[in-house]
């Protein structure tokens, strides 16, 4: 609960309007929550559900942390994943493919 | 109580009087006798401070930076190669906002390969956000750095306090070392607004969108502004301590003068010698030291030159292709403002001496001449 409110705090304060009520440094302006870095992505890992074992291999080597784990299945987080194709590339059973954006 | 102390020590002792709390450097010559002081010195329990010693100058400022985050006073000291390895760091210390306080012993770059007198590797730092003071003898160099802290500490900058390789580092001259007590009325305690702290956890220097980068440039140019203020402000009350009053420029004899020598460094003292002499012919003439190059002096270095007919500027440096770094910066300031001609003289770099005689020579050819006939006049080249 406390954390949460930590949380919202932190993402309300990068709304800022003007120079004057911001921290002379670049200070919690770049929280994450807002920063949704998956933007910059261009090709995307889809998992074939029917095939995966649930080994969290991915999970275990995605450089950025974003391949969660969501009633015992790795779950990609979009809103971070930088398509780097690490975990498709790990995969024991090769059921995550690389798919262009738009696509 | 006086003191007979090399360049060097003077920055170990403005540290230990400004009471650092974390002290991190590789060495480097000459400033190895600055850290070689300091690390006896805490050792020895007189200083009360964390000794690091790290496998680069990159990696000093790197932890300088991690320590005044922390909310530590913090102080290293390099030269020439090691601070223009230090570089990249030196961008991210004055972007984050921290007020690390460094000595840089002037040497020329190699190669050829050198240890000698050259501004050339400060100067190469002039747009990395740090405050930067070029000191004349050991007693500006210790006091610029107490005035250092109370000034970083105020505008969230860091400052780079800089003195000539051998004709300071070392050189033995008397230098009053200020009572403990007094400093401390002066520089109280370093307390950091923003500090990183487990208890009140923020993101420091991470990823800044184009929504909020460009005022965060805009806040260190503002703050850079103010610290114009705030370093006339420091060195009026340390004069009203210490007896020794400071500011951005020093002006010696300029009142009526009619060529004005403008110099930084040990070069500023030479000239008031040449100033003297060349007043006992009879001659108009003055010198203007810049002691603070960033934040650039234009409003000082206007005033003062207002009434001359030239002025020369001496450069222990050169930014090829162009002119010495201070006559740029001279020309910039006057630029809409004054058509009083400016000549540009390059002197003394890798140590080479600039003697009374390399500045008369200077003053001759301002005085014969109306106009600078040259781009920049390169002084005692061998021909
Ligand atoms: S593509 Fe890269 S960033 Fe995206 S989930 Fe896989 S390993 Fe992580
Ligand atoms: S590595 Fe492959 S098989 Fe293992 S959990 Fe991830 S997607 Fe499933």
């Amino acid at each position: 609960m406390q954390k949460d409110k930590k949380k919202m705090r932190e993402s309300e304060l990068i709304i800022i309007e003007k120079e004057s009520d911001m921290p002379p440094m670049a200070m919690s302006l770049g929280y994450m929550t807002y920063n949704k870095t998956g933007s910059w992505r261009n090709i995307k890992p889809i998992i074939n559900y029917d095939i995966c074992i649930d080994c969290m291999i991915c999970w275990k080597f995605c450089p950025d942390a974003c391949v969660l784990i969501e009633n015992g299945r790795p779950l990609i987080d979009y809103d971070f994943c930088k398509g780097c194709g690490i975990c498709a590339e790990e995969c024991p059973k090769d059921c995550i493919e690389m798919v262009e954006e738009g696509k | 109580m006086r003191k007979v102390i090399m360049g060097n020590h003077s920055l170990s002792y403005g540290a230990l009087l400004s009471r650092v709390q974390v002290i991190s450097a590789y060495p480097i010559t000459p400033q190895t006798q600055v850290v070689e002081l300091l690390s006896e010195m805490c050792a020895s329990g007189e200083l009360k401070a964390k000794f690091i010693n790290v496998e680069s100058e990159h990696s000093a400022m790197a932890a300088l930076i991690g320590a005044s985050a922390a909310g530590a006073r913090t102080f290293s000291a390099t030269s020439a190669h090691g601070l223009t390895l230090m570089h990249e760091l030196l961008h991210w210390a004055a972007g984050a906002r921290l007020p690390i306080v460094l000595g840089n012993i002037n040497r020329a770059m190699a190669p050829g390969w050198t240890i000698w007198a050259d501004q050339t590797d400060s100067l190469s730092q002039r747009d990395t956000g740090w405050i930067q003071f070029y000191c004349s003898s050991n007693q500006e160099v210790l006091d610029t750095i107490i005035q250092a802290f109370k000034i970083s500490e105020k505008v969230l900058l860091p400052s780079m306090i800089v003195l000539d390789a051998f004709f300071l580092s070392h050189t033995y001259e008397p230098v009053d070392i200020p009572d403990q007590v007094v400093v401390d009325e002066y520089l109280p305690p370093y307390k950091p607004k923003y500090v990183l702290d487990t208890k009140d956890p923020h993101t420091f220097g991470g990823i800044t969108s184009p929504e909020y980068y460009y005022e965060i440039r805009y806040k260190m140019e503002m703050g850079m502004r103010e610290s114009v203020e705030v370093i006339k402000q420091a060195g009026k009350e340390y004069g009203e301590l210490f007896g020794r009053e400071y500011g951005l420029i020093e002006d010696y004899r300029c009142e009526d003068a009619e060529i004005i020598f403008i110099t930084s460094g040990t070069a500023a003292s030479t000239a008031k010698v040449v100033v003297d002499e060349l007043r006992e012919e009879g001659k108009k003439v003055g010198n203007l030291k810049i002691r603070v190059f960033r934040p650039f002096p234009f409003k000082e270095l206007r005033r003062i030159i207002e009434h001359a007919k030239k002025v020369a500027v001496i450069d222990r440096n050169i930014s090829f292709g162009h002119h010495g770094i201070f006559a740029q910066e001279v020309k910039s300031a006057l630029y809409n403002h004054s058509n009083i001609p400016v000549f540009g003289f390059v002197a003394g770099l890798g140590g080479r001496d600039i003697n009374p005689q390399t500045i008369k020579e200077i003053y001759h050819i301002t005085e014969s001449n109306e106009y600078p006939s040259e781009k920049v006049f390169w002084i005692g080249v061998k021909k």
